[in-house]
């Protein structure tokens, strides 16, 4: 069974979004890119079930500008074994990505379409959910547990107040959560074979997909500010200041 | 226009999310209508019917309908929509789950977590973890949204009581069955309705002193209970108390944040509470700078400190 995992570049975890003074987005340049975290958790998983012995093939895919190819390196040094970039100066839309997602999936025939639940730029959460309506594949979100067998996928899931467990036939989608896995940190041998794996290159255009935004980026403000308050030195000052402003 | 908004419940009642998401739909301008769909649910379409605002409630009844699963629930919301103008689900985990599915089958673009509603078809939505605001317009036919509870007061009961109607599920073969659930119940407040919340950190060390430290304080305060990511992970607290971008966004009178550093994950599901107390013993620590009030000390000293200054 090959097993598809798309994976996008984001600014990194610990990097800061500065809005662009003319509104018009973020600025990224000179911001640190990294690999989703959530891909990244998708990638371990995919990885861990290959080392399992229970998946022939991790094919790792992203859909962005030529630079995007370096989340597919990160997938290769964890263990994916071949990357597509489908490349795109436009800014693609969830829907679009789906799109494309679908038709690699027609191509490729995996058991299972592991995405990360969301994207830490844009924050949709969206894909995994829109890649499973377009193939008319079941899915199960937000997995902090996947147990595969050659026919199904069972999947327990972070729900609102707990847990949830679904059991999915196969082929299907799982979007991941944190607490899935812990993803490995790649080993320096790892890194470099991962620059020999092969990579192909497309085009949206090669998949007869239109990727035209159907949302109009209006602008891109700051959020409101906060101060810091001040420091207060006991819990009896606390109580006090915290019954004069009216929160007790 | 005319408006579909998705309830989230558990058969027996509408989940906080729900009346919050249709003071946004009903934002939008049209007639609202809510869509309950689960199994043995009439109590939550009856809880629908009293809300403030709505016109009709559509109450489909079916055990295919239990247990929320997206595709069912999606295939559902598909064949009725060509009588809506805009889609509306709450941003709570199932509307998260269900309404992609259903943007995807109309070949719309969804707007995820709207937090304003600037007109019919113009929305803001925080990105990069609320570190910025963006402004969308969608340009398709219909307009598929999901609506972020912290930003919208809840939907009060009127006094009227809306007709409900029975609709069908769409039989398929969805390929997708429920094995089972561990559902926490507690008596407690709910994380994002709950107006005062005192949430714990790595810093609280185990899962034992959590319990014994930030659940009596929560109690005094009869408040929610919430925790970082870090706190959670550990095994501290558990998934569902998780605050922040990619856990429960909350916006209460009081978010009281023990031993959290306020990493900018943890600051986006939080920074918009009306009062932060932060207690941290590092001075630097960057949740004081959201903070209002704030106080440089050992949580395990400090907050027996405070329950005893609330007595
Ligand atoms: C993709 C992604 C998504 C994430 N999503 C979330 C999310 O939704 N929510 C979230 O919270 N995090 C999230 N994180 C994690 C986030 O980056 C931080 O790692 C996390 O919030 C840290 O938790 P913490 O503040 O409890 O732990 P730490 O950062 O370790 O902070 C512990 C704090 O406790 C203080 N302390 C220690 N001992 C004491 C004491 N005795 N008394 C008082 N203070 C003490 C320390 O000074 C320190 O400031 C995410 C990260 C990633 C990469």
């Amino acid at each position: 069974m090959k097993i598809l995992v798309p994976v996008k570049l984001v600014i990194d975890s610990n990097a800061k979004a500065r809005v662009k003074p003319d509104q018009s987005g973020v600025d990224l340049a000179n911001v640190k890119l990294s690999i989703n975290p959530f891909d990244e958790i998708s990638v371990e998983e995919a990885v861990r079930l290959k080392e399992a012995g229970k998946v022939s093939e991790v094919v790792a895919v992203t859909i962005g500008v030529a630079k995007a190819q370096d989340a597919l390196r990160a997938a290769l040094a964890i263990g994916a074994d071949r990357g597509i970039l489908i490349q795109t100066d436009e800014m693609v839309e969830p829907l679009a990505i789906a799109k494309l997602l679908a038709k690699v999936a027609e191509a490729e025939q995996p058991g299972v379409v592991i995405l990360g639940k969301q994207a830490i730029d844009d924050d949709s959460n969206q894909t995994g959910q829109m890649l499973g309506a377009l193939l008319g594949w079941p899915q199960a979100t937000f997995a902090s547990k996947v147990d595969l067998s050659a026919e199904a996928v069972e999947v327990t899931r972070e729900v609102d107040g707990g847990h949830q467990t679904l059991k999915l036939t196969l082929p299907a989608i799982v979007t991941t959560d944190l607490r899935l896995n812990e993803p490995r940190y790649p080993s320096l041998p790892n890194i470099m074979k991962a620059k020999k794996k092969p990579i192909e290159t497309k085009a949206p255009a090669d998949y007869g997909v239109d990727v035209t935004p159907r949302l109009k980026l209006l602008k891109v403000g700051e959020p409101p500010a906060r101060s810091a308050g001040i420091k207060v030195k006991t819990a009896g000052e606390l109580v006090e200041k915290l019954k004069s402003a009216g929160a007790l | 226009m005319t408006t579909l908004l998705i309830a989230d419940h558990n058969n027996t009642s509408l989940a906080d999310a729900t009346s919050r998401a249709l003071t946004a739909a009903l934002q939008l301008g049209g007639d609202v209508h809510v869509l309950v769909a689960g199994a043995n649910d009439r109590a939550a379409a009856d809880a629908a019917a009293k809300l403030d605002g709505v016109k009709k409630v559509l109450l489909a009844d079916d055990p295919a309908l239990d247990h929320q699963l997206a595709e069912p629930i999606a295939a559902l919301v598909v064949s009725l929509a060509g009588d809506y103008d805009a889609i509306v689900a709450p941003a709570t985990g199932n509307g998260k789950n269900i309404l992609p599915r259903v943007a995807a089958l109309l070949d719309v673009a969804q707007v995820s977590e709207i937090t304003k509603v600037i007109s019919s078809d113009t929305f803001e939505r925080p990105i990069y973890a609320g570190n910025a605001i963006a402004e969308v317009r969608s340009t398709d036919r219909k307009t598929v949204l999901t609506v972020r509870g912290s930003a919208f007061a809840p939907a009060p009961q009127g006094a009227a009581t809306a007709p409900i109607e029975p609709v069908a599920a769409v039989a398929g073969d969805y390929r997708s069955f429920f094995v089972g659930e561990a559902l926490a119940s507690s008596d407690r407040p709910e994380l994002t309705s709950a107006k005062v919340i005192v949430s714990g950190g790595r810093a609280l060390g185990s899962a034992a002193k959590f319990n014994e430290v930030i659940l009596p304080l929560a109690d005094r305060l009869g408040a929610a209970v919430g925790a970082s990511r870090a706190a959670v992970d550990a095994g501290y607290a558990p998934n569902d108390d998780q605050v922040g971008q990619t856990g429960k966004i909350v916006a209460p009178d009081l978010y009281i944040a023990l031993g959290i550093s306020g990493a900018i994950q943890h600051l986006a599901g939080m920074k918009n509470s009306k009062i932060i107390v932060a207690v941290n013993k590092d001075e630097d620590a960057p949740i004081f700078q959201v903070a209002d009030y704030g106080i440089v000390g050992d949580l395990f000293q400090v907050v027996p400190e405070i329950e005893k200054a609330l007595n």
